[in-house]
């Protein structure tokens, strides 16, 4: 059966957001805009050393304000079960891991008088030695046995260090991505009460269902007994995707002072405590045979974790599957320092190590005479490189290819510095795109009314992707009923239970219980005897077991990205002139939200190519960059010109809808592309991230008057 | 560690306020602290400016004061004394009609996460007057009379709207629906 909208079929039809018109108008709520009565307001006080011990707290300057309710510190708050994630543990023992880890929180009556309170706590600490500086050759590196995401630390083929040595040409080389902050714009936020035993939250998060897990470990509630939801969510990208503090402070704010209380971090505390990026140092051994033929590839991968939670940036990860190398290794390691806990950031591990990957792959076109696209062909591997298992569908050489025409790449010119243009540099770079396919089991309900219109129900989370749009257009597609009859509801731990918004999952996994759920309901109407009953009709459906079935088939989107770039030799500022993403990610179910989430990806890797960059300062533990005015995202201006295409692709061993996940692809490798479009235009190679004026410049003039022969 | 006596603390220092809201007179006693961004979201309700940031680093907090955008984080309200306000929930015309940008939003998809929205639209809103005013910006050509109305080119928007970030990336539709509107 298959649904429409008049002219066009339902599922890939550029369907309008549902919640559009209340974003617009301003109507729409988020986590902290729930005014309760008698709502209070709470401001957290983050530590001022990078490890150690509060010794003391002097909360009387603070209570001593008006307005100030209370001041929690580990001494009075709420004791808490010990939860899963170590990060949640606030407020509970003395302990300082890493500087702005929050060792109060003052509740107050009105956000000024919080604020204050919060200013005014006198906190005395033992300070001891603190280490936050991450290097390839640390001691205290070690190997672990899993990478975030559960791949294995390490995989090997092969002999890739003999292979590599008796290669005849190599490339030897090392890359840095510094910390990178996700600053979705909405900041995270919570606000919560307690309703007769029963704990009521509005929070930011990217799945409510884990948020009522965590919750309902750290208070010992059973979960019928807390209910949490999220309507509307201001971004997350990965920060969210994990309950955060904010989350347990209001609870426990609520609990202690009897009254709802919303907790909203300031922006410059999120660096510390809602998760980054983590830096990784690249090594990349590449060797090859004059025909371009990879024979030895080598991915290792150093990176740094907190001293609470082991987390290791997957970054060496996409080496296994992207190319055909007989001889092949990647290995993560990591050191545990001082620093905030690392997370997930939009596309962990495939965005900084495609990074890595595909500027080396650059360096070894460069290296052999060879375009960048064609050797990216020559290596395309017939089944999954590190599994042996078939790919369910590859397509990256048609992404390439398609790019590649629509980009107009066959006209430029491969040597580097061809395209100077006055006191511009003109460039041009590619660089491939992939990320795994996943999906989590989900439960789903659909019913039919009797005034002829059906509801659909799933814990969803719409973080900004469209998500109510998407699965109401799966569903009108699995009845066969036009859209507009279609209503659904998301966002609450009241609705049929579902897994989180993140790993560019959420769609194929809603999708599928909301597929099976309208099918189901589809039968059961075929065979309904009368009219639609008063209480409606309904049916259910929970995808365990099968979305989490193992597959025999490798399963990842792959992508091109092509990007032009003009370099400023007086000033050293990269413009990015024009942007160009080509994918193949199963079939898209609704090619206007789709594109903007491309699109969206496109520009992160944007801001980390050119302006995303932070820095753990040695002496203070501190994250450097920790507000939007030193942390430098992408703005307008920035951003000219972005276009996004896909291939239309079948794959039949995905899910029922046939689509793979899209939110996350576009900051993977785009990065890369434009280094690569930066040497092309230059004739530098610069391996660090980002590349700032002050990077570009001091490589400009060392090129123009290598060291030793500069100013005479 | 509570505060058992809150009696004790003086009030912080308060004063009666006057501002016009979406064309409504609103009188206040407001916490001389009080930015006009938490006036409008804690005392009145008008949840739509929304708050990115606190110091003036996002734009999301952008509404209109006396017909100009401003970052309300940033404005102490007791200074607003007599002044216009409209923020997003009063741009809609006669009937609830919504203004034409905010249609043009909705029909570019011109946001994912909608929590930039209505400062980018507040803020393109300020921008088309600034234009039509001559106020110059960082790439207008030295060279234009000054005082004639800016045209609004494609560059010009984006310089005009780089106070106001995204991070969900919607800029290219964003400036396609200013476009629009033009
Ligand atoms: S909240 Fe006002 S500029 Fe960010
Ligand atoms: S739409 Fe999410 S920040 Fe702009």
């Amino acid at each position: 059966m298959t649904g429409t909208t008049g002219t066009e079929t339902v599922l890939g039809a550029p369907a309008e957001r549902r919640e559009g018109r209340e974003k617009v108008t301003g109507t729409a709520r988020y986590a902290a805009e729930y005014d309760g009565p008698a709502r209070a307001h709470a401001w957290p006080v983050p530590a001022t050393v990078a490890r150690g011990r509060v010794t003391a707290v002097d909360a009387g300057p603070a209570l001593a304000l008006p307005g100030v309710l209370a001041v929690l510190t580990h001494e009075n708050a709420p004791r808490l079960a010990e939860p899963d994630d170590p990060i949640l543990a606030v407020l509970q023992n003395p302990r300082v891991p890493h500087r702005g880890w929050f060792v109060a929180l003052v509740v107050a009556e009105s956000l000024e008088a919080a604020r204050e309170g919060a200013d005014a706590v006198r906190v005395a600490y033992e300070a001891e030695p603190h280490d936050v500086t991450l290097t390839a050759s640390h001691p205290d590196a070690y190997t672990p046995e899993n990478a975030n995401g559960g791949y294995p630390a390490v995989r090997e083929h092969g002999d890739p260090d003999a292979a590599f040595a008796a290669a005849e040409v190599r490339v030897d080389v090392e890359y840095r991505v510094p910390p990178l902050h996700n600053h979705p714009m909405e900041p995270h936020a919570s606000t919560a009460r307690w309703d007769e035993g029963h704990l009521v939250v509005r929070t930011s998060s990217q799945g409510t269902g884990p948020v009522r897990a965590a919750l309902a470990k750290v208070f010992e509630l059973p979960e019928e007994r807390i209910t949490v939801s999220a309507e509307h969510v201001g971004g997350g990208f990965g920060s969210k995707g994990t309950p955060r503090p904010d989350v347990v402070l209001a609870a426990m704010a609520a609990r202690h002072t009897g009254r709802t209380v919303t907790v909203a971090f300031p922006r410059r505390r999120l660096p510390a405590v809602v998760g980054h990026r983590a830096p990784t140092l690249h090594r990349l051994r590449l060797g090859a045979g004059r025909d371009g033929g990879l024979v030895s590839l080598s991915h290792e991968v150093t990176t740094h974790s907190s001293r609470i939670k082991e987390f290791v940036e997957q970054a060496a990860v996409p080496a296994r599957v992207m190319y055909a190398a007989p001889h092949l290794r990647s290995v993560h390691r990591v050191v545990r320092l001082d620093v905030p806990t690392p997370s997930w950031m939009r596309a962990p591990g495939e965005s900084p190590g495609m990074y890595a990957l595909e500027s080396a792959m650059d360096e070894l076109a460069a290296e052999l005479g060879v375009d960048p696209v064609e050797l990216r062909v020559r290596n395309e591997p017939a089944a999954d490189p590190d599994t042996g298992r078939p790919f369910s569908s590859r397509h990256l050489v048609e992404c390439l290819r398609e790019g590649a025409r629509r980009f107009g790449w066959a006209a430029r010119d491969p040597r580097p510095r061809s395209g100077a243009a006055g006191a511009l540099l003109i460039g041009t770079g590619v660089a491939a795109a992939t990320y795994p396919v996943m999906a989590a089991p989900s439960r789903a309900s659909a019913w039919a009314l009797p005034d002829g219109t059906f509801l659909v129900r799933v814990n969803a989370t719409d973080i900004g992707t469209g998500a109510r749009t998407v699965l109401a257009q799966v569903a009108a597609d699995a009845l066969g009923v036009p859209l507009d009859r279609v209503g659904i509801e998301v966002g609450s731990t009241e609705l049929p239970a579902a897994p989180l918004a993140g790993g560019s999952s959420g769609t194929a996994s809603w999708g599928w219980a909301v597929h099976e759920a309208c099918a189901r309901l589809a039968d059961r109407l075929t065979t309904l005897p009368g009219p639609v009953p008063e209480a409606g009709l309904g049916a259910h459906a929970d995808t365990a077991g099968q979305a989490d079935a193992e597959s025999r088939y490798s399963r990842h989107a792959f992508g091109a990205h092509f990007a032009e770039v003009a370099v400023d030799t007086v000033t050293g500022e990269v413009r990015v002139r024009r942007m160009l993403g080509v994918y193949a990610a199963g079939r898209i179910l609704n090619a206007r939200t789709a594109r903007s989430q491309f699109v969206g990806g496109m520009t992160m890797g944007l801001g980390m190519a050119l302006t995303e960059g932070s820095h753990l300062d040695p002496a203070f533990g501190d994250f450097a960059e920790s507000d939007l005015a030193s942390y430098h995202v992408p703005a307008h201006a920035d951003v000219t010109d972005i276009e996004a295409h896909w291939l239309q692709e079948d794959d039949p061993h995905l899910n029922p809808m046939g689509s793979k996940g899209i939110g996350e692809i576009g900051i993977v490798g785009s990065a890369a592309a434009i280094g690569n479009a930066v040497h092309h235009a230059t004739g530098i190679r610069f391996r660090e991230l980002p590349l700032t004026p002050d990077r570009v410049l001091t490589g400009l003039l060392a090129h123009e008057a290598p060291p030793g022969t500069f100013g005479g | 560690m509570d505060s058992h006596d809150t009696g004790a603390a003086p009030a912080p220092p308060h004063s009666e306020t006057t501002l016009r809201v979406n064309g409504e007179p609103r009188t206040l006693d407001l916490d001389h602290r009080r930015v006009l961004l938490d006036l409008l979201r804690e005392d009145l309700g008008l949840t739509g400016a929304k708050k990115g940031c606190d110091h003036g680093q996002c734009g999301a907090c952008t509404v209109l004061v006396d017909g100009r955008r401003v970052n309300s984080c940033l404005l102490l309200a007791v200074t607003l004394d007599g002044a216009e306000v409209t923020t997003v929930e009063g741009l809609a015309g006669h009937g609830g009609d919504p203004h034409p940008l905010q249609r043009a939003f909705l029909e570019r998809d011109a946001f994912q996460c909608g929590y930039c929205t209505p400062g980018q639209i507040c803020s393109a809103v300020g921008m088309l007057a600034e234009a039509a005013a001559g106020h110059p910006s960082h790439v207008t050509d030295p060279a234009a009379p000054s005082g004639e109305p800016v045209e609004l080119v494609r560059a010009e928007i984006r310089e005009r709207l780089s106070g106001n970030l995204c991070r969900c990336g919607a800029y290219p539709r964003i400036a396609d629906a200013v476009e629009d509107v033009i």
